[in-house]
């Protein structure tokens, strides 16, 4: 079957896209040629992916990057608040003695030395060569060993049947979840869907870019910027770093 | 001795009768878009399953999002869609995956986790955000 | 040398047999009848949720799989310490050990997201896991307490008891330290995060496993007629005592330790002070009613050595440590975890606030049929199989006992 030409039934799908392309007002995609990962390729550990949040610049009632996650990832809440799914939550922080008041989004750290990863018995938390920390849900048993593990409480477990899932973002009962830096996204060369919204709608606090590129934004700005991340002395080396914290 | 027999009786009868049924009715497949599959039908009647698991690793922890055997793809070209136009789920009773999973009593559960339906909003969102992230467009 | 002790079955379907058996499938039956239940409807049916992740089965669980290697310590003193006295009871030791931990893994595989994929457990690991390490000695304990028994009661092979026994008292140094250690791991957890979580489950194995022993010598000499001798059962007394304080010792190190670090003070306020139902259950449950109470009664001269004291004592003891268990488990996920030191937190996701968990009554069932499922395997075991001695009698057992029995108190601790 090596001369099966199997792209023939491809015309239809591929013209698609070609379609969704083109509602774009104006948009064509050859600028990210360079950055997009062709589609057999894996990941390298030449990237790290991360995020920086600058504190000042979130504020306090705007939850864009919430609902964006929640509508791109399909997660649905059932009114239950301790059982309902949450891979990315807005965080009120008060200084006790000044009264000073802070509001950030807290979501996976996507940690270099994950202990989640550490503790998970059949290796379904698992971080990616490119440092996104990641659920196999094919292999996940539903143990939650990983929440208990997890200093950032960044783990869900599905307490209850999901249906109309996003066919890219794939979730199902009695598995573990958390955000997945929107990995369906970053392969595509696009950024997660909060960084996005915040951009778009809420107040541009969010940047995602390569760790490891010294000369990428993120890194020029964790470079120049005081910045520092949440429960640093676990020595987990965590993705993701808040400026003005 | 007499156990036995029964247990032959009890477990080769039924299957002969069955596999006669089958030869005279056998499912009732609804046909995918296009004129061929991404392999030959045979082979992808046999081995979809292993095609798909491998798949699936690739793309889980590797991060590679090849179209030919990936489940989303699948959907996207065997999902039916209904009279009033939209799209069944492909493991409703009758249509493709559980036609052939029903009669032979596999259980699949691909779909307890996967979208069962093709979901077409997401591709101009998508490429709307590639444009984004290219910088073609600015953030507002 | 004494007369070669004789091993029998049980005899006769009595009608408290039968009902013994029926009552334990009952309770087996609606445990697998909540599981399914549990699978069926998702975790949301249960009082487990994001915070408390970890809840009733798990407390059953892990009371039940550290009971188990505790269980086996009875045979240990008979084979490995020497102790002859001990040496008739050790069949049934090794039984209990492998029924408990048997009820306790199918406590744990039946409260999973997915049971279904038990055999994607047995065939994928993460060798860096606590969790994976515990899978072989899990199994692993299994085999060599069933060599172990095997040696034991095959004549030809005695000779090999002593290395056998050897070989799983180890194991089962190993084992508990690996399940004190899944705690103990947990560096984010500061009521776990600490190496003193091995030696404390060690004595909290030996301490339950010999309580849930003596329970059912007891039941069992009783409810068959077999003689059972006082003097035994004195011994073993004593030596729980030994056990209860060893907890109480390793307990108050453990908090005593936390209490020094400043970081830690925050949770050990909420265990020893300011947590409510976790609060009252350590102070009354663990430390009163599961260690000073049989304490008391075990070492006493009023009480020590009676019949009902050492029957109550060990049922206070099994109550107690599932209290602990308890307190350990669902106390330690309750205080919430820290991400911001000296600050106040508040989220829609709880963070900050101390979670709260109602126990469903399937997770108790579930729980419960951990109990049931180890107890209806020995009872058909000792039906099918040689495990307990035709008498227990003190003159039976001990070829000293006539000379030094009514001089002699009761040995302290093997």
């Amino acid at each position: 079957m090596s001369e099966f030409d199997w792209k023939r039934r491809h015309f239809m799908s591929a013209a698609a896209a070609a379609a969704g392309v083109v509602l774009a007002p104006g948009v064509t995609l050859y600028g990210i040629a360079a950055k997009a990962r062709e589609a057999d390729v894996p990941v390298t550990s030449e990237t790290r992916w991360g995020l920086l949040i600058d504190v000042n610049r979130c504020s306090d009632g705007c939850d864009a990057c919430v609902s964006a996650c929640n509508e791109e990832n399909g997660i649905e809440g059932h009114g239950r608040p301790a059982t309902d799914a949450q891979w990315i939550r807005k965080v009120q922080l008060r200084d006790p003695r000044t009264g000073i008041e802070k509001h950030f989004p807290v979501m996976c750290q996507h940690c270099a030395e994950p202990p989640c990863v550490d503790v998970c018995p059949t290796g379904a938390s698992f971080k990616r060569a490119d440092g996104i920390v990641l659920v196999d849900k094919h292999i996940c048993i539903g143990c939650r060993y990983c929440m208990m593990a997890c200093p950032y409480k960044a783990r869900s477990f599905i307490h209850e049947n999901v249906s109309e899932q996003r066919p890219y973002a794939p979730r199902g009962k009695g598995t573990v979840e958390s955000c997945t830096m929107c990995v369906h996204r970053v392969d595509a060369g696009a950024v997660p869907a909060c960084v996005e919204a915040c951009g778009e709608r809420g107040n541009g606090a969010m940047l995602f870019g390569d760790l490891n590129d010294p000369d990428s934004e993120i890194s020029q700005r964790i470079a120049t910027y005081a910045t520092r991340r949440i429960r640093a002395d676990l020595g987990v080396d965590p993705g993701v770093w808040y400026q003005n914290l | 001795m007499r156990a036995l027999v029964l247990l032959f009786v009890l477990l080769v009868v039924p299957a002969a009768a069955g596999a006669q049924e089958g030869r005279a009715s056998g499912p009732v497949i609804p046909k995918g878009k296009g004129t061929q599959c991404v392999a030959e039908t045979d082979y992808m009647r046999r081995f979809h399953m292993i095609e798909l698991t491998h798949q699936r690793d690739e793309t889980v922890h590797r991060g590679i999002r090849t179209e030919r055997y990936s489940l989303k793809e699948c959907v996207e070209c065997h999902a039916s869609v209904g009279t009033d136009g939209t799209p069944i789920s492909i493991n409703a009773p009758g249509q493709f995956c559980a036609s052939c999973h029903d009669y032979a009593a596999v259980t699949i559960d691909c779909f307890q986790c996967h979208a069962s339906k093709p979901d077409g909003s997401d591709q101009a969102g998508l490429a709307r955000s590639l444009a984004v992230a290219a910088g073609m467009e600015t953030v507002r | 040398m004494a007369t070669p002790i004789k091993f029998r079955e049980i005899e006769g379907w009595g009608p408290g047999y039968l009902a013994l058996l029926a009552g334990l499938g009952l309770l087996v039956l609606s445990g697998l009848a909540a599981a399914w239940f549990m699978e069926h409807n998702g975790h949301y049916v249960t009082g487990m949720n994001n915070q408390i992740v970890w809840g009733m089965p798990h407390v059953f669980a892990v009371f039940l799989i550290v009971a188990a290697s505790g269980a086996l310590n009875v045979a240990s003193i008979a084979s490995v310490f020497g102790k002859t006295p001990y040496k008739p009871l050790s069949r049934l030791s090794g039984l209990l050990a492998l029924t408990l931990l048997a009820g306790g893994l199918a406590v744990l595989v039946l409260d999973l997201g997915r049971p279904d994929r038990l055999i994607v457990a047995m065939t994928t690991y993460n060798f860096k896991s606590v969790f994976a390490w515990n899978i072989y000695l899990y199994t692993g304990f299994f085999a060599v307490v069933a060599v172990y028994l095997w040696v034991q009661m095959e004549r030809r092979m005695n000779r090999y008891t002593t290395v056998a026994g050897w070989v799983a008292f180890l194991w089962r140094l190993v084992l508990t330290t690996g399940t004190g250690s899944i705690f103990g791991f947990l560096v984010a957890r500061e009521a776990y995060d600490a190496a003193v979580m091995g030696p404390l489950f060690i004595a909290m194995s030996f301490s339950f496993g010999l309580a849930i022993f003596l329970l059912v010598l007891m039941l069992t000499y009783g409810g068959t007629g077999r003689p059972l001798g006082d003097r035994i059962l004195k011994r073993m007394g004593t030596l729980l005592a030994v056990f209860v304080a060893a907890v109480l010792y390793f307990t108050a190190v453990q908090h005593l330790t936390n209490l020094y670090a400043a970081e830690h003070i925050g949770v050990e306020r909420f265990i020893l002070l300011e947590g409510g139902v976790y609060t009252s259950l350590f102070w009354w449950g663990q430390v009163v009613l599961g260690g000073l109470v049989p304490l008391a009664l075990l070492l006493l001269p009023r009480f020590a050595g009676s019949r009902a004291s050492i029957a109550l004592a060990s049922i206070l003891v099994v109550l107690g440590g599932l209290v602990q268990v308890y307190v350990i488990i669902i106390g330690g996920q309750a205080y919430p975890l820290v991400l911001f030191p000296g600050m106040e937190v508040a989220s829609s996701f709880m963070d900050g606030e101390a979670a709260t968990y109602l126990p469903s009554l399937y997770e108790i069932g579930l729980g419960v049929s951990g109990i049931a499922m180890a107890l209806l395997m020995v009872a058909l075991a000792v039906k099918v199989l040689p495990f307990l001695p035709a008498s227990l009698a003190d003159a039976a057992i001990d070829p000293h006992h006539t000379r030094t029995a009514t001089t002699e108190p009761a040995a302290a601790g093997a």
